[in-house]
């Protein structure tokens, strides 16, 4: 080779500009074209796929409903020792009555106890009874006494215009804080906070305020000195014994940051205890065990989908293009019936009193007492998905093999291999992109399937998925079902990853 | 084995037939015999059944009649990986998943030999074709040459008495097509391997070929050196096929002994040498190679019949001059003419006399 480009610096087009630059401006245009092309389907990628990905992800850490709900109570609960067997100091009972009050004012209390609940079971009705009772708490003291001191303490006018004095406001911190949260909620709610009634824990935030020395200006003087003192920790524990659990209390400061590994710390069967995330009982582990039959299960399906399509595809791809179209339509034809209906149609054939079992018996392989169980259990998803997933495991084959030139075993042939060695270390090897690609296909397929093993899984042939749609629609917990999901996302990718590194992903093959 | 007719034949193909479809022949009675180190060219229009010979050589196609023996044994049920043929595929069929030395290798794995006598063999091929370096590609790193170097050596690696190749230079392009005809001529001469070449190109079967045999709607039309085949086509078939040439129509006058009169369709009687003509008053194409007729009256004998012929076209080839001239009523009449300094070009629109030897001019079946 003798060296072109002799001139130094960068080569130049006719005109003079860099030879790279007129070449890039060329391909702007191109460019410019291609993405407009694509814009519409990225658009819809972005819309239906991405975001709802990363919303799922971003669902399986999210835990601002704690903080959001209970900021107070969350800031308090940073001093209190949760190790230390007793439930936290009124001071942050104080705290958690305001975001209580508050939290009840927009409902959100029984959303909270939800979502604790999927931490420690019980707590939802925790929150609902209390929720019930904390407008009756005793606190209406306070607001008697403060109305008996002085009348203008009734009118929402008044506080409005004491709470915008920057005086009172420093002077009195829990009681504009609270106020501030009430006035917020009423906003939310569409009520004008100048026509309300002032809430009880606002002049319940007053009195602590006040007997704590606080000296504000404006506000006409009230002494506060010789009131009874109304123990909020009391108040709740009253209402509802479980307060006094410090387990509520770990729990609600185990999950008050605003993100969480909780669901995640769930997904993989562990449980937040006091010293941190622990293996739960034996008998309560799900989810690993049901990862790993999913993978199990779905490599089995996968198995038999090779060992019952590889011949089939050999054959389709060997025969005349006529015989092969109408033979590929009947690989098809599973196809054109929906899927509820094929899998009813299993439910019928396996069962065990259905067909196949007669059918055995009549032939006597088994007999009439030891009938096969068949359905309702890991054999019945296995031969149900496989039945249903063959074609994509057949297509892939089909086309690959087709691909392969009939000459190279004729080659192996001619320089003496015999049938078998022709095949297998000739044709096999070429076949392979297929079985790769018809592998992946059905493997990612059979991960996610989940109406099939709901019909005929019964209880020890249930895959993950169906957990994942049991916690969407019927436990409510999306936390848990976005940890579940990004797990098997997780998964998946890593399995693509491992499979790139063995097989390599470019000897994927759908055909051509 | 009792000897077979010819005694010293090899390759046999006796009374074949082939049929795909039951309806059809499309080899209809193929008799050869191919002596041992022989390089014989199947050479044929597409479609006329070439492959499906070689084929049932190879053992991938059975012949539905008749009998094909090799070394005098008939190989009609011994299966291909047992007949120990070399093969060379148009696609070359190089395995995609397996090194350059891996491809050579395996026809001796399945042989069963040793690693290092596999080694020592697999060298030896390659460097045969000069591809020495180039063990350890992949057949998609290398050029269409260089693969259909690779496939040749892998052909000959496990050193067959005989190999068959299928249009194996079909994708090459001229200047390499050339220089691997080369090679493979010296290749096969030099091993003394038994060859059947199939192919469609005429030139590539005149310059390697020790014999050709032409090849049309499932017969053997002619088997003859190239010179033979070029010089004395035995039927109109060959001689349209092989090489350029003039065709006169015309009904045969007068045969006697080795020379023949033909009157042509326009009227005027030539002389000519009856191939495969019998009897007066047969239709006959007469066939004249471009470059025997000849255009200066003075050097032909006094008594030769001639044609008056109009130039209709000169056209300057470097080598050659090529002028196309109207002669009994056809106007793709060639004439082929050295460049030589006494040569005359011939202007277009000039009438000339044109004439040949009749033992250059071949009355063939019409
Ligand atoms: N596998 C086959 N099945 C049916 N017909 C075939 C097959 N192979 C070749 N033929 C037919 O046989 C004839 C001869 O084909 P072939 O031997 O390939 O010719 P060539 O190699 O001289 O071009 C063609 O008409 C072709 O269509
Ligand atoms: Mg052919």
């Amino acid at each position: 080779m003798t060296d072109t480009t002799s001139q130094s610096g960068p080569m130049l087009a006719a005109d003079g500009t860099p030879l790279k630059k007129s070449l890039h401006r060329a391909q702007r245009r191109q460019k410019v074209r291609a993405l407009m092309l694509i814009a519409p389907l990225l658009l819809f990628i972005l819309v239906t796929f991405i975001a709802p990905i990363f919303d799922m992800l971003l669902r399986s850490v999210e835990n601002d409903i704690v903080p959001d709900t209970l900021p107070r109570t969350v800031v308090a609960l940073q001093d209190w020792d949760n190790a230390s067997g007793e439930a936290p100091d009124e001071e942050t009972f104080r705290a958690f009555y305001t975001d209580f009050a508050l939290a009840e004012e927009q409902k959100a209390h029984t959303r909270l106890g939800s979502r604790l609940n999927f931490e420690m079971s019980g707590i939802s009705s925790v929150f609902r009874s209390t929720g019930r009772d904390v407008g009756k708490f005793d606190t209406d003291y306070y607001t008697d006494q403060f109305v008996d001191a002085d009348e203008v303490y009734e009118d929402p006018v008044q506080w409005s215009e004491w709470m915008a004095d920057d005086g009172v406001a420093s002077a009195l911190p829990q009681t504009a804080d609270a106020y501030a949260g009430w006035v917020k909620v009423l906003n939310e709610e569409g009520d004008d906070p100048l026509d309300e009634d002032i809430p009880d824990f606002v002049y319940t935030a007053l009195y602590h305020d006040l007997a704590a020395g606080a000296n504000p200006p404006v506000l006409p003087s009230v002494d506060v000195s010789g009131w009874d003192d109304i123990s909020l920790k009391e108040q709740f524990i009253d209402s509802n014994e479980d307060w006094a659990d410090p387990d509520i209390w770990a729990t609600i400061k185990a999950f008050s940051g605003p993100y969480t590994a909780g669901y995640f710390a769930n997904s993989i069967d562990l449980q937040s205890t006091p010293e941190g995330f622990a293996q739960r009982d034996e008998d309560e582990r799900i989810y690993i065990k049901l990862f790993i039959r999913t993978m199990v299960m779905s490599l089995a399906i996968t198995g038999m989908c090779i060992l019952l399509g590889y011949p089939i595809a050999y054959l389709l791809s060997h025969l005349p293009a006529r015989k092969a179209n109408l033979l590929m339509i009947l690989v098809l034809l599973p196809f054109w019936t929906s899927l509820l209906v094929r899998t009813s149609a299993w439910k019928v054939l396996l069962q065990n009193q259905g067909v196949i079992n007669d059918i055995l018996v009549w032939i006597g392989i088994v007999s009439d007492d030891n009938r096969l169980a068949l359905i309702n259990n890991a054999n019945g998803t296995i031969i149900a998905m496989t039945h249903i997933l063959l074609p994509f495991m057949i297509l892939p084959l089909f086309s690959v093999m087709k691909t392969i030139n009939p000459s190279y075993v004729r080659a192996a042939k001619s320089m003496g291999a015999n049938d078998w060695t022709a095949f297998w270390r000739v044709y096999f090897p070429n076949s392979v992109p297929g079985i790769g690609a018809g592998s992946i296909l059905v493997f990612i397929l059979s991960i996610g399937y989940y109406i099939t093993p709901e019909l005929v899984g019964g209880v020890d042939g249930v895959f993950i998925s169906n957990r994942i749609a049991y916690h969407i629609s019927s436990s409510l917990n999306w936390g848990l079902a976005a940890a579940l999901g990004s797990i098997l996302l997780v998964l998946v990718l890593g399995l693509y990853y491992v499979y790139d590194r063995v097989v390599g992903i470019d000897n994927v093959k759908l055909g051509g | 084995m009792a000897p077979t007719a010819a005694d010293n034949a090899f390759v046999e193909f006796d009374r074949v037939q082939k049929s795909y479809d039951g309806e059809t022949l499309v080899v209809k009675d193929l008799n050869l015999s191919m002596p041992r180190g022989e390089f014989l060219t199947m050479l044929g229009p597409s479609g006329s059944g070439k492959t499906t010979c070689l084929m049932m050589l190879a053992g991938f196609e059975t012949a539905t009649h008749g009998d094909i023996r090799i070394g005098g044994t008939s190989i009609n049920h011994i299966p291909p990986h047992k007949r120990g043929i070399g093969m060379v595929f148009q696609n070359y069929a190089l395995f995609p998943h397996m090194t350059v030395a891996e491809n050579l290798a395996f026809p001796l794995e399945v042989r069963k030999l040793g690693k290092s006598e596999r080694e020592a063999k697999v060298q030896r091929a390659l460097d045969m074709v000069q591809m020495g370096k180039f063990g350890g590609r992949r057949p998609a790193q290398l050029s269409g040459g260089q693969q259909q170097r690779i496939a040749l050596a892998r052909a000959l690696v496990f050193e067959p008495e005989l190999v068959l190749m299928d249009e194996p230079l079909g994708a090459l392009d001229k200047q390499l097509r050339e220089h691997m005809q080369f090679e493979i001529t010296r290749i096969a001469h030099n091993l003394g391997i038994t060859t059947v070449y199939v192919t469609h190109d005429q030139t590539e079967a005149l310059t390697m070929s020790d014999r050709v045999a032409v090849f049309d709607d499932g017969r053997i039309q002619q088997l003859a050196p190239p010179d033979e085949l070029y010089e004395a086509p035995q039927n109109s078939f060959v001689a349209q096929f092989i090489g350029e040439n003039n065709t006169l129509t015309g009904v045969i006058k007068s045969i006697d002994g080795g020379r023949c009169a033909v009157q042509l369709d326009s009227g005027e009687v030539i002389d000519a040498m009856p191939v495969n003509v019998s009897k007066p008053g047969e239709r006959t194409k007469v066939s004249i190679r471009p470059e025997r007729v000849e255009i200066n009256k003075s050097r032909l004998s006094p008594d030769a019949h001639t044609l008056k012929a109009e130039v209709l076209e000169f056209i300057y080839m470097g080598d050659i001059f090529r002028t196309r001239l109207r002669v009994a009523g056809r106007e793709d009449f060639i004439v082929k003419t050295r460049n030589a300094p006494d040569q005359v070009r011939l202007q277009p629109g000039t009438t000339i006399e044109i004439g040949w030897l009749p033992e250059d001019c071949r009355a063939l079946d019409a």
